[in-house]
């Protein structure tokens, strides 16, 4: 009891300060016309009680995290409920037969979308897929190989500006910029990890950042070249065999190309993290020396992690540009890697339905948020903070795969083992 | 012989951590590097992994089967897959790999399957996978690790991390196993153990062995030979017999002259 009594003392002396602290701005204002002075009390009320309970909520919720203090009554019985649900609803999803039905009824759900919501949603949505692509591309990076990159959005920009670049003067169409973006991406990402294999850290993510400002920097100033900061407009929409589509046509239709890119990206990344090479990745996130001694080539597996990544940045790039039909350096600044970023550590590192999930809320979010427009900063930075405190594996966390041996195999394993040593011996 | 070590020199500035120490191990041999804190045992391990380039100095190594050649410089993960495996002083497993997942990396650098084989899923590369889980299963049984094979590493009791660490060495397939201090931290029963394991591994694998430690009793029971070292330097050699009445040896461990 006397714990309960100390710590609202504590939330009592909190939001006092933040009374103090507000003060000047919230309760003061002056009107320098009538040089007058009006003192908004109500709003010092409010700060205090919006404090005050803000404060012992966020005490509570951070004991509860510590085990300090139990739910009892109501709140246990609901945390207990949610608990069994999700222990549920995950061995539900591990049941192969589920999750084929769970997986086809989404993309079910996936394909009738744009023939069920207007135009506006589709676009919204496209948007979206687009940000689980670099989310799932970011993720090679940071979630398997453990490199702190925060420059990814150089890469989208290198694959949008490929395909406009080549397009104005060598005429290559969509489908041939698609591939043709992505390796030079790729490439890309290459170039700047060949002098920066020995960075780690903090180190990496400076250069990163600097790559794509760099980037953003030179397609705004190569003004011969990328038409610097007024962009390059005209850009054609994706063509499907030379037929002439309307607006939603072709909104629908990129729409799909949109989805198919996400489907064959989880697909990929789906193989390569359950592979040698996304053992080698994790393996090297983990401890870098061991990785090394056991004789894993960290230089090798490291270009592998940034190639691979940075290749999803370039193809989505190319179908950004061939959307909006127009781009400039604009789109492709820092706040956008940080965007990125956010959806891979929001969404859980390294788990692809995570990033896939945080990439969709993401979005999502905001979009329909507009109302609050004013705000959305706010309760982002809030959301993310809350996130790194109370769920830092991210919303869905990354589960390592378990490799079943039946018992029959194992025995013969053995059994053989032991014959081949009883024949040495002989 | 095995592993063939002259004069190797190792300078971090001014400092010499390793002074022209020469040593050799033959096949089948359990040979210790002991000395007093600081004396370079672990920079000594460090030059001949890889982990250093030494500054001078030649080291050689080869399978008992074939010629001898130097590894002086080499990357360590190319001087693994030449054949020389270690293990950390203190525990370096990958702690959210499971245990099983930890020795298939230990595998890795005999595999041959690449980027387009993992996308495609292709008979070769579906094949080489089961064989590293088959391979992997075998020497976690062989180390009798087998109960944790899905436990992520971190969540193994002290003892059987040191044991995880040695089964993912092994794995690489090595002929000289070195162990930097494998007891360190072990109670008397996991270090008792721990002797048999290694000497199991020496007679079953067709390994030799090179450890570092600091725990006489073992040293003493289990090496077969004895290098001491003290201020970078090789102050002594030979049985552990003749070592533990080596005069120098107990001044550099007892700091006192005893003829005196």
């Amino acid at each position: 009891m006397t714990q309960r009594l100390h710590e609202l003392r504590r939330s009592l002396l909190v939001s006092l300060w933040f009374m103090l602290l507000t003060f000047p701005i919230m309760v003061i204002r002056v009107n320098t016309i009538t040089g007058t002075i009006r003192w908004r009390w109500a709003n010092l009320a409010l700060i205090g009680i919006g404090s005050f309970l803000i404060s012992v909520v966020w005490r509570y919720a951070m004991q509860r995290k510590t085990g300090e203090v139990r739910a009892t009554g109501v709140l246990a019985q609901v945390g207990e409920r949610l608990g069994a649900g999700a222990e549920r609803f995950r061995t539900l999803v591990d049941s192969p037969k589920v999750r084929v039905r769970l997986v086809s009824g989404l993309l079910a759900a996936a394909v009738a979308y744009p023939f069920l919501t207007s135009m506006y949603h589709t676009n919204i949505m496209i948007t979206a897929l687009t940000y689980v692509v670099l989310g799932l591309g970011l993720n090679i990076i940071i979630g398997l190989g453990g490199m702190l990159h925060i420059g990814y959005a150089a890469f989208y920009a290198i694959g949008a500006y490929s395909y406009a670049l080549l397009n104005m003067y060598f005429g290559i169409n969509f489908w041939l910029a698609l591939p043709i973006g992505a390796a030079l991406a790729g490439l890309f990402s290459l170039l700047i990890g060949l002098p920066t294999l020995r960075l780690r850290g903090d180190y990496l993510a400076i250069v990163t950042l600097a790559f794509a400002e760099i980037t953003r920097l030179v397609l705004q100033n190569w003004q011969e070249v990328t038409g610097g900061a007024a962009g390059i407009p005209n850009i054609p929409r994706p063509q499907l065999f030379g037929m002439t589509m309307r607006l939603q046509q072709t909104t629908t239709f990129v729409y799909f190309i949109m989805l198919a890119v996400v489907i064959l990206t989880i697909f990929v990344v789906h193989r390569l993290e359950n592979s040698r090479i996304g053992r080698q990745w994790v393996a090297m996130k983990e401890d870098y020396i061991a990785c090394q001694a056991m004789g894993v080539s960290i230089a090798k597996a490291k270009l592998t992690a940034l190639g691979i990544g940075a290749i999803w940045g370039g193809l989505v790039g190319v179908i950004f540009a061939a959307r909006t039909t127009f781009i400039n350096p604009a789109s492709f600044t820092v706040w956008e890697s940080v965007i990125i970023l956010s959806t891979v550590v929001l969404g859980g590192m390294g788990s692809i339905p995570g990033v896939f999930v945080g990439a969709l809320v993401l979005m999502l979010l905001p979009e329909y948020l507009r109302p609050f427009a004013q705000y959305r900063m706010l309760i982002f930075g809030a959301l993310l903070v809350t996130m790194m405190v109370f769920r830092p594996g991210g919303f869905i966390k990354k589960r390592r795969k378990a490799y079943t041996i039946s018992d029959e195999e194992r025995q013969s394993v053995i059994e053989n083992d032991v014959a081949a040593a009883d024949e040495t011996k002989e | 012989m095995v592993l063939d070590v002259q004069k190797l020199t190792m300078d971090f500035g001014g400092l010499r951590a390793v002074d022209h120490v020469d040593l050799h191990i033959q096949h089948g041999e359990i040979v210790a590097l002991i000395g007093p804190n600081g004396a370079g045992k672990t920079t000594f391990f460090n030059c001949v992994t890889g982990m250093y380039k030494p500054t001078g100095g030649e080291i050689k190594a080869g399978r008992p089967e074939a010629e001898i050649q130097s590894i002086k410089g080499l990357k360590p993960h190319i001087i693994t897959k030449h054949g020389l495996a270690r293990t950390f002083q203190n525990i370096r497993l990958f702690p959210e790999m499971t245990v099983l997942e930890n020795v298939m990396i230990g595998r890795d650098c005999r595999l041959k399957s690449g980027i387009l084989g993992a996308i495609f899923r292709d008979p070769r590369t579906r094949a080489e996978e089961a064989q590293v889980v088959k391979d992997s299963m075998l020497i976690l049984h062989k180390i009798g690790l087998t109960q944790w094979a899905n436990e992520a590493a971190m969540n193994l009791p002290y003892g059987a991390q040191r044991r995880l660490e040695i089964a993912r060495a092994l794995a690489t397939e090595p002929f000289l196993l070195l162990l930097d201090e494998p007891a360190a931290g072990m109670n008397p029963h996991e270090t008792r153990q721990l002797v048999e394991l290694i000497r199991r591994l020496r007679d079953e694998e067709n390994l030799s062995i090179f450890l570092i430690e600091h725990d006489m009793s073992l040293v003493m029971n289990l090496s077969e030979r004895i290098y001491v070292m003290d201020y970078g330097k090789l102050i002594a050699s030979g049985k552990p017999e003749e070592v533990k009445k080596d005069p120098v040896v107990i001044k550099a461990y007892l700091g006192e002259d005893v003829s005196a």
